[in-house]
Order: C-alpha cells, then sequence, then structure tokens
C-alpha cells in the first residue's frame, strides 16, 4: 500500500466502523467471557473503539517511519505485524480496566480471539476486496473523502 | 453537404467493406495543403477535400495499451456503449507494441515482467491481483508469500508476461474491443469550427482485426472528445549512434535493445572470444545481461561484457535521509520505474501540487535509470566478475567508430578520455520521448493550441484534458508517455495508465456525459467482470 497520512487515518477509522463492527457483533456473543449480553457488547465496542482512537496515534508514528523507506510504501507484512505493539497496547488498557466506559477487565483470551479476528480480517480487506466497490481509494493513498 | 449524420447518432464505419470512399487510393500520402494549413476545420471544408465523414462521440488515436484501458474505463465505469467509441490505430491488438518491446529487450511470455501484482490492465480494480490469480490456479501459496514478504523479505512478486497478454485479450474480448477498432494511419487531429474534432484515418484494408493490406482514401471522424496515446515516438537512437549509422552504414555492430539483435546472441555461439559493450543501466540492460549471462553458462561461450554506465551507483544516494534509494556496484535500485508511492501515495500527492521548475526538481530527485534487485541477477553478476569477464566502466559516449570489425568507443569518465573496443553494442538507452517526433502530437502543437509542460511533453490538466485544445463542448484528452511531465508522475506504466483513464471518465462525468460510478455501480461491474460477461 501506499498511503497518505489522511489515507491511513481515513481507512484505519472506515474499516474498523464497518469490517470491525460487523464482526464485532457477531463474534460477542461467543468469546468466552462472563456477563450480561449487554456488558460484553459494551466492552467489545469500547476495545474496538480504543484499537480506532489509539490508532490515529500509531498512525503518525507509522507515518514517520515511512518516511525513510524510499518508495514511500508501506509492506504489506507491516500491516500485519503493527498488530503485535497495538494489540499489546490495548490490552494493557483493556485488561486493567483503564478504558473509559469498560464494565470491568477484559480477560485475555477473550480480547486475543476479538483482537485478532477483527485485525486480521480488516487487513485482509484493506489488501484487496476494498478496492471492489472503492475504485479511487488505492490511487488516493487511502482516501474515502 | 456532407454524408456525415448527427453527432447523437454514430455510424460504424465499415472497414474496408464501405466501397468508393474505401478504395485504395493512388497516392493517399497527403491532404490538399489549404486543409493542412488550418487550424479550424469546418464540414464545407471536408467536403470540398473530398473526404468521408462518419461520426461518432468519442474516437481514441493509438490503439496500444493506453486505448485498451482508457476505452476499458470508458466502458465499465462511463457505460459508454461500444458504439459511442471508435479506437483508431496501426496495431491489430493493444497489446501488440508492448510485446514486441518486451519480445526484444529479451522478456518471453512465460518470463515475469517489472509490475506489481495489482497492476491489472484487464481489470481496473486490481481485485484479485495476478500473485492471487497465480496462487488459486496453481494450487500453491508462493505467490501470495512473496506478497506479503514483498519488498523487505523477498524481492517484489511481478507477474508472468503470458497471463498478463492473455488476461488482456480476455478483457479486450468481453469489452468488444475490436467492435471498436478501425485500423489505419492517424495523420492528423484538428478542431472543428462549432466545437469537438475531426480525425483524419488513412484506413488499412483488410478485416479490421488483422488489416495488413495498403492504406486507402483518407476519412474524417467528426466527434466531440479525443483521447490519445499513441506512446512513444520511436525508439531512442542517441546522436552518437545516430552518427556512427550514417558514416558506417552499419547496423550490425550496433543496436538499439529494443530492435531485433539476435544475430549478436548468434554470433556469440561461435564461441570465440567476443566482446560485447552492454550501454545503460536500467531494467532493459538488465535483460540482456541475464540473456548474455545464461547464454555463456548454457552453452560454454566466451563473451566478455562490458557494462558502461553514465552514471555510477556504488551506494545509497538521493538529497536526504528522507529520499535516499539503493544504489550498489553501479545500478541504482528500484522496485518499478518509478518509487511506488508515485501511483496514489505521497509522491502523487506531492507532484500533484507543484508547478515549473519545482516540479522539474522533483522529477529529478526521482529520475535516473534504476532496475529491480533480483536475487538471481545478482548471483550472475557477482559470477561474472568474479570470473573476470564482466566490469563495469562509468562514463559518456563521444563517439563511436568502427575499426576491422570492431567497434571502438571513445569514452570521457571521471579519470579523463579513454577507448573501449567491443565486438557488438547493445544499447539500453531506451524509448524517445520526444513529442515533436510524432507526427499526430507534433500537429497538435502547431494546430490545435497544444502547449509543452516544464519537461517538453503534452502540458495537460489533472484531469488529463490536453491544455488550449478544448473546443466547444468537445474536450481532448492525452494519456501516457506522451504526458510525461506533468502533475502524475508514471504516466508510462499499467497502473498510471489506469490512473490517467480513472481521470479522465470522472473529468467526464463533471462533464455530464454520465454519472460518476459510486461503490453498488462498482460492485455490479465488478461481478460482471468475474463472470466474463459481456459488456
Amino acid at each position: 500500500m501506499v498511503p497518505t497520512i489522511l489515507g491511513r487515518i481515513q481507512t484505519r477509522l472506515f474499516l474498523l466502523a464497518i469490517v470491525g463492527g460487523i464482526l464485532t457483533a457477531l463474534i460477542t456473543p461467543v468469546l468466552p467471557v462472563d456477563g450480561p449480553m449487554g456488558d460484553r457488547f459494551q466492552a467489545t465496542f469500547i476495545v474496538l473503539a480504543a484499537i480506532a482512537v489509539i490508532g490515529i496515534a500509531w498512525e503518525l508514528i507509522y507515518h514517520f517511519v515511512m518516511q525513510w523507506r524510499w518508495e514511500k510504501d508501506w509492506p504489506t507484512l507491516f500491516g500485519l505485524l503493527t498488530l503485535v505493539p497495538e494489540g499489546i497496547a490495548v490490552w494493557l488498557l483493556a485488561h486493567n480496566d483503564l478504558l473509559p466506559g469498560l464494565p470491568g477487565a477484559v480477560p485475555t483470551d477473550a480480547f486475543l480471539i476479538h483482537f485478532l479476528v477483527v485485525w486480521v480480517i480488516v487487513w485482509a480487506v484493506a489488501n484487496g476486496p476494498m478496492r471492489v466497490p472503492f475504485i479511487r481509494w488505492r490511487f488516493r493513498g487511502g482516501r474515502l473523502v | 453537404m456532407t454524408n456525415a449524420r448527427n453527432l447523437t447518432a454514430p455510424v460504424v464505419p465499415a472497414v474496408p467493406a464501405a466501397p468508393a470512399a474505401l478504395l485504395p487510393a493512388p497516392n493517399p500520402a497527403t491532404l490538399p495543403g489549404w486543409l493542412q494549413r488550418a487550424n479550424f476545420w469546418t464540414e464545407d471544408m471536408i467536403s470540398r477535400a473530398g473526404l468521408p465523414m462518419y461520426d461518432v462521440p468519442i474516437v481514441s488515436v493509438g490503439g496500444g495499451m493506453g486505448s485498451f484501458v482508457t476505452t476499458n474505463y470508458l466502458r465499465v465505469v462511463g457505460g459508454v456503449p461500444a458504439e459511442d467509441i471508435r479506437v483508431l490505430s496501426n496495431a491489430s491488438h493493444p497489446w501488440q507494441t508492448y510485446e514486441y518491446l518486451a519480445t526484444m529487450s529479451q522478456i518471453p511470455r512465460w518470463d515475469r515482467i517489472r509490475s506489481d501484482s495489482a497492476s491489472r490492465p484487464d481489470n481496473l480494480w486490481g481485485f484479485p491481483s495476478y500473485a492471487l490469480q497465480e496462487t488459486l490456479k496453481n494450487k500453491t501459496l508462493l505467490p501470495l508469500m512473496r506478497v506479503l514478504l514483498e519488498p523487505v523479505f523477498a524481492h517484489f512478486y511481478t507477474p508472468v508476461l503470458g497471463t498478463v497478454l492473455d488476461s488482456i485479450k480476455a478483457e479486450a474480448e468481453r469489452m468488444r474491443y475490436w467492435d471498436m477498432l478501425v485500423q489505419g494511419e492517424v495523420w492528423t487531429v484538428r478542431r472543428r469550427t462549432g466545437g469537438g474534432y475531426f480525425v483524419v484515418l488513412a484506413p488499412r484494408l483488410g478485416a479490421p482485426a488483422g488489416a495488413t493490406g495498403p492504406l486507402t482514401q483518407p476519412v474524417v471522424f467528426r466527434c466531440r472528445d479525443v483521447h490519445i496515446a499513441v506512446g512513444y515516438s520511436g525508439l531512442r537512437f542517441l546522436p552518437d549512434l545516430q552518427e556512427f549509422r550514417l558514416k558506417t552504414n552499419d547496423y550490425h555492430h550496433m543496436v538499439n535493445a529494443y530492435e531485433n539483435h539476435e544475430h549478436i546472441y548468434s554470433a556469440l555461439m561461435s564461441k570465440r572470444p567476443i566482446t560485447v559493450l552492454v550501454r545503460g543501466g536500467g531494467i532493459v540492460s538488465s535483460r540482456v545481461l541475464e540473456r548474455l549471462i545464461s547464454d555463456r553458462k548454457k552453452h560454454g561461450l566466451r563473451t566478455n561484457i562490458v557494462q558502461l554506465l553514465r552514471t555510477y551507483y556504488d551506494d545509497f544516494h538521493g538529497p536526504h535521509q528522507w529520499a535516499r534509494r539503493k544504489g550498489k556496484d553501479g545500478f541504482a535500485y528500484q522496485g518499478f520505474n518509478y518509487p511506488k508511492s508515485a501511483w496514489g501515495g505521497q509522491l502523487r500527492f506531492r507532484m500533484d501540487r507543484l508547478e515549473g521548475d519545482d516540479r522539474v526538481e522533483v522529477y529529478d530527485e526521482i529520475g535516473g535509470t534504476t532496475t529491480a534487485w533480483r536475487t538471481h541477477w545478482q548471483r550472475q553478476l557477482r559470477t561474472a566478475h568474479r570470473e573476470g569477464w564482466y566490469h563495469t566502466e562509468q562514463g559518456i559516449v563521444e563517439k563511436f567508430g568502427l575499426d576491422g570489425d570492431q567497434v571502438v568507443a571513445t569514452v570521457k569518465g571521471r579519470d579523463g578520455v579513454r577507448q573501449l573496443r567491443a565486438d557488438y553494442v547493445i544499447d539500453c538507452t531506451g524509448l524517445d520521448g520526444d513529442v515533436a517526433e510524432h507526427r499526430v502530437l507534433r500537429d497538435l502543437l502547431e494546430h490545435c493550441g497544444a502547449r509543452r509542460n516544464p519537461l517538453g511533453r503534452l502540458d495537460v490538466e489533472r484531469s488529463f484534458e490536453l491544455r488550449g485544445a478544448a473546443n466547444g463542448e468537445g474536450r481532448i484528452y492525452v494519456t501516457g508517455a506522451a504526458s510525461f511531465g506533468g502533475y502524475f508522475p508514471g504516466v508510462d506504466t499499467f497502473l498510471g495508465l489506469q490512473i490517467s483513464a480513472q481521470e479522465v471518465v470522472d473529468d467526464m462525468a463533471r462533464r455530464g456525459l454520465f454519472e460518476k460510478m459510486g461503490p453498488v455501480r462498482s460492485l455490479a461491474q465488478w461481478f460482471k467482470w468475474a463472470g466474463n460477461r459481456k459488456i
């Protein structure tokens, strides 16, 4: 991918909202976690929102790192592996009940399943199917508007 | 009186079925002088010149990859019927010139070209990518793994030439390319008094797809919009090479790499010690080296190779930390013809804001000849270096001469002037982009109000509309090599042609000619493509 800073942020927010939102809604009921369904949905959507919002700061860092690349591209693998630092950061916040609006501490196994499913599928969509409905997206640095 | 119909009711020029008008003319080489001199033409003038006229809203001049990609966008994204488009071309199929150049520069159909996995001329969405298609077809994950690891842990995945050409053929059939094609030689494009344009074509006799006969009497297409993508003006013969040929009348010892030069590889098979001077450090030179080195190894030849580089890159190079390109052993390395971000990333947006000298500066920064880093090429060069039958020289050729059966190159380098002797010279310095060398492009400058951009090619808007050539409701769009130097770098590439075509159809949509394609229609069109349903 050859993102611009605005494109990075727009793509992240759009894909997490649409693809991440649908996936979160689908897998929340089957996650290994106790508690009323309302709290479970609240917890997973707060985590999803955290990935999106904190992700804006991550995108600024990635964009800065990208400047050392002659091609000014963001290799496919980078887009996948950045799940490690981002996952750890959000897990630390969620596991320690530090995210505002969280009904309680998030168990690690439930977090891992939710985070990995959302991340990997969003990454896969960004690397291919996204180009089908949005023909201008890839030629505009990932910008949708 | 003319025999043309109204612009809204296009007629299909039945070439060569149309009788009298299309019979071979004894000398179809010129138009009347008074017509050639006029910047604006009228229907009366066409009639007075006795030229048959046909109406069609959109004409695409060129018929190579640029016409294919743009008409594909017009058909798929714009929803323009094939009847409303005519492609005027010397070529019988859009990949004809491309395949010829690829073959001459040593890329057989089974080999891989220097292009990205998602650069699919036949598929404007770039999905599925060539890598995904290859993975599914060959039932191996290797192509997708390469895309995953590129370019840091593996060199870029690149598609096989044959796959690319076959997919273009399939899409050309799907969008009825050959229903749009009229074969012949385009002579000129002129503005029409009252708006739109006239395009003069001398049709070629024979079936529309595969016409090989003589040119016939010229005909005129009256149209609203003209798209021009005629590619490069020809092979680049540097002045020293031209002078050598003029002086010696020798076309044997020194060739442009895009010319057929099999005789050199055949001569090497004699197993005599023969020295080949390879000039240039681009991707074509890498291909030529690959052939020379492979042949030497395979047949036990005694080939010596001297590579002459104008600029010698021995390390990373560039103006600052954020603009440093890889270099080694004389070569500058880059995945593709341009830094990747030219195709929609930072570089595209940076260039988009620049005018005049500022734009030239950035073109200079990303310019220079580059080649791709491929492991087997590196291995070959290391072996050749070590065994002493390959070395590089830095310098600029002052002149070439012939001494007996050898070419002598006088070269000015960092260490002064010296002479290099070789049995053959393969010049890999590329194609000629001078727009004045092309009949149709020169005519645009002289008669249609076109101007040159800061790099000397045709000056186009961000929409690829040719500046100064708008006429009433009509527009001329220029894409491909002739528009190099504009707001968008990377015009002469597969993906660049698609980006340009997208800008063209978006501009036409802004002009109200059809609706801009949104996500729903895009999805619907993609499913048609996936099902190979004709449009």
